[in-house]
């Protein structure tokens, strides 16, 4: 009997530890939520929720062909930076998983280095280097940054994956008959793509995520992403910030990603620790 | 006699295995050649974006380059280094850097551990904890800190009220931690839940039954066996957290001497157009990233993440 309560105890303890957790991870994402269908009557009441929620904000960003340009060049950029680092990172933390070369450690030693790269001390070269060679404000101008701080990210991620994959199975496949690529197809692709797809969610976020390089590298809508394009949302002073427009804009490019990391949760938690914490 | 026959056998065993030798030596060359022909691409991209650029920053230091008067740059030797480091801005920008750096990761790795434990400890709802405390790292920088800026906006703010805490140093100072802190926490956490499950059960148990408390156990017990997760963890956060620019960007543009190092080079660059002090402020930067980086190795030892595992 005492044990029981003594259970429920613990169960009503642990639920309030978990509501706390809850209201930690979503608060400022209601609150933007909030913001971006407050009508201009109510915007400035200062309450949590909405009293009568409109859609108007998001009719504004949606026919406003600044958002629209920015939103295209964020889901081009970070698709096409995302694709590249998986090729090359692919290739690369396969040869670092399973192969025996001179120079394997320095590899490891310098995408540990990137990775903790302040990327400030290259938006200034970049600058200059882009603005010569004519790469300043377009998609290869901040695709190439984007590859190179993902490849870190990628090798990492890949090779700790890849050094759990059971390559015996190869080897077996090919004494029960298979040809190296029915081996590889059958066998190996079906035992690495949960990786390569965790990797490739990973780094299309820290891809999105970028504001730095995406301010830095652009001065037009050409290639400015949604994250710089925010921040620029007109209005001279910080009181006319069109705070509904920009609120609803925040919610456009966070919702897609919340609702594909909640789905992938268990993948993505595998992912993140996967590179930081065996060593 | 006796003696050359056995000579013989052992030439002949000799060149059995200088052939095996030779094969498996050919096999490992070919081995060499694949792995560094699949590392090249990457390795070439890396070094061109990053490499060539910090070269390139640092010969310009050297110069006086205005991007407004392209034509007349001048070599002044050490010229830009004394102009910043004599420079107040400068160093009000590192000092608030350096604050802001250790407060949120030192409240980051406490609240981290919690989470951490919670996460693993939990009872109830398990799946729900751990998917919605990845909200924050889901949610792009700059999106949660104009919901901050917005909450704390006199008038349209729900924790401003009649107050305007953005328009003051300190009070822009905490909430800039706190959105940078609210942002970190899950990924600290992750780290150190990986580390936690680590842990024995048996142990904790056995410790357990001979009276020790619970933070005793955590203490004696978890702490020293998760450290490597912890060191790592910190200094990710640390080298991370120097480099703090989209928050301040958002939340005040460096406004009340709330600029962090990577701003003041940012404006120096963006706003006045100067390379040559851009370059320096870079190299700077850089060479300070170096150093907390070596303490940290040197002091902790905080092995690298992929080190005695390859």
């Amino acid at each position: 009997m005492s044990a029981q309560t003594e259970t429920t105890g613990k169960k009503v303890g642990w639920t309030a530890v978990n509501i706390l957790v809850l209201l930690y991870a979503f608060i400022p994402v209601v609150w933007i939520i909030s913001l971006s269908v407050k009508g201009d009557d109510t915007l400035n009441d200062g309450n949590f929720l909405p009293r009568n929620p409109t859609s108007e904000a998001y009719t504004t960003i949606f026919n406003n062909a600044d958002f629209l340009r920015a939103l295209g060049n964020s889901i081009g950029i970070c698709l096409i930076s995302t694709f590249v680092a998986l090729v090359l990172g692919t290739m690369a933390a396969y040869a670092i998983a399973r192969l025996d070369f001179p120079g394997k450690t320095a590899i490891v030693a310098m995408s540990l280095l990137i990775s903790m790269f302040p990327q400030i001390a290259l938006v200034t070269p970049l600058f200059k280097i882009e603005t010569a060679i004519g790469l300043f404000d377009t998609w290869p101008g901040l695709i190439l940054p984007y590859i190179t701080f993902a490849l870190p990210l990628g090798i990492y991620t890949l090779s700790a994956f890849f050094r759990e994959i059971p390559w015996e199975l190869e080897k077996a496949a090919k004494m029960d008959g298979a040809t190296p690529y029915q081996a590889f197809r059958k066998v190996i692709a079906p035992l690495a793509m949960p990786g390569v797809f965790t990797t490739a969610i990973l780094v299309f976020i820290a891809c999105w995520n970028d504001f730095l390089f995406a301010i830095s590298l652009t001065s037009t809508n050409r290639a400015r992403t949604v994250p710089a394009a925010m921040s620029y949302f007109t209005g001279a002073t910080t009181f006319e910030k069109p705070t509904a427009a920009i609120a609803a804009a925040a919610v456009v490019i966070t919702i897609p990603i919340v609702i594909f990391v909640l789905l992938f949760q268990r993948r993505i938690v595998a992912g993140l620790t996967s590179g930081a914490v065996k060593g | 006699m006796s003696t050359t026959v056995a000579k013989q056998d052992v030439t002949k065993q000799d060149e059995g295995v200088d052939i095996a030798k030779r094969r498996a030596s050919e096999g490992k060359r070919a081995e060499q050649k694949l792995g560094m022909l699949l590392c090249a691409p990457a390795v070439v991209v890396m070094l061109a974006v990053t490499a060539y650029p910090i070269l390139y920053a640092i010969y310009l230091s050297f110069f006086k380059a205005d991007l407004r008067t392209p034509d007349a740059n001048e070599f002044v030797g050490l010229g830009n280094y004394i102009t910043v480091l004599s420079s107040p801005i400068w160093w009000s920008a590192f000092g608030i850097t350096m604050f802001i750096t250790v407060v949120s990761t030192s409240l980051e790795l406490a609240l981290g551990m919690l989470l951490a434990i919670v996460m693993h400890r939990t009872i109830v709802g398990r799946g729900l904890v751990r998917t919605s405390a990845l909200v924050p790292y889901a949610i792009v920088t700059v999106v949660a800190a104009f919901s901050w800026r917005f909450a704390w906006t006199q008038g349209i703010g729900w924790l401003a009220g009649d107050s305007a805490p953005l328009t003051e140093k300190w009070p822009s100072l905490w909430i800039i931690i706190l959105a940078e802190v609210w942002k970190t926490v899950p990924f600290m956490a992750l780290l150190l839940m990986a580390g936690l499950a680590l842990v024995p059960e048996d142990l904790l148990k056995a410790a357990s039954m001979d009276g020790a408390t619970a933070w005793q156990r955590f203490w004696k017990i978890t702490v020293p066996l998760i450290k490597p997760a912890i060191l790592v963890a910190v200094l990710f956060r640390t080298l991370d957290a120097f480099r703090i620019f989209d928050n301040i960007y958002v939340l005040t543009s460096g406004a009340n001497d709330t600029s962090s190092v990577s701003i003041v080079a940012y404006n120096n660059l963006i706003r006045g157009l100067n390379l040559g002090i851009g370059s320096t402020m870079a190299v700077l930067i850089f060479i300070t990233i170096a150093i907390i980086a070596f303490l940290f190795i040197k002091l902790f030892g905080a092995a690298a993440p992929g080190q005695g595992r390859s």
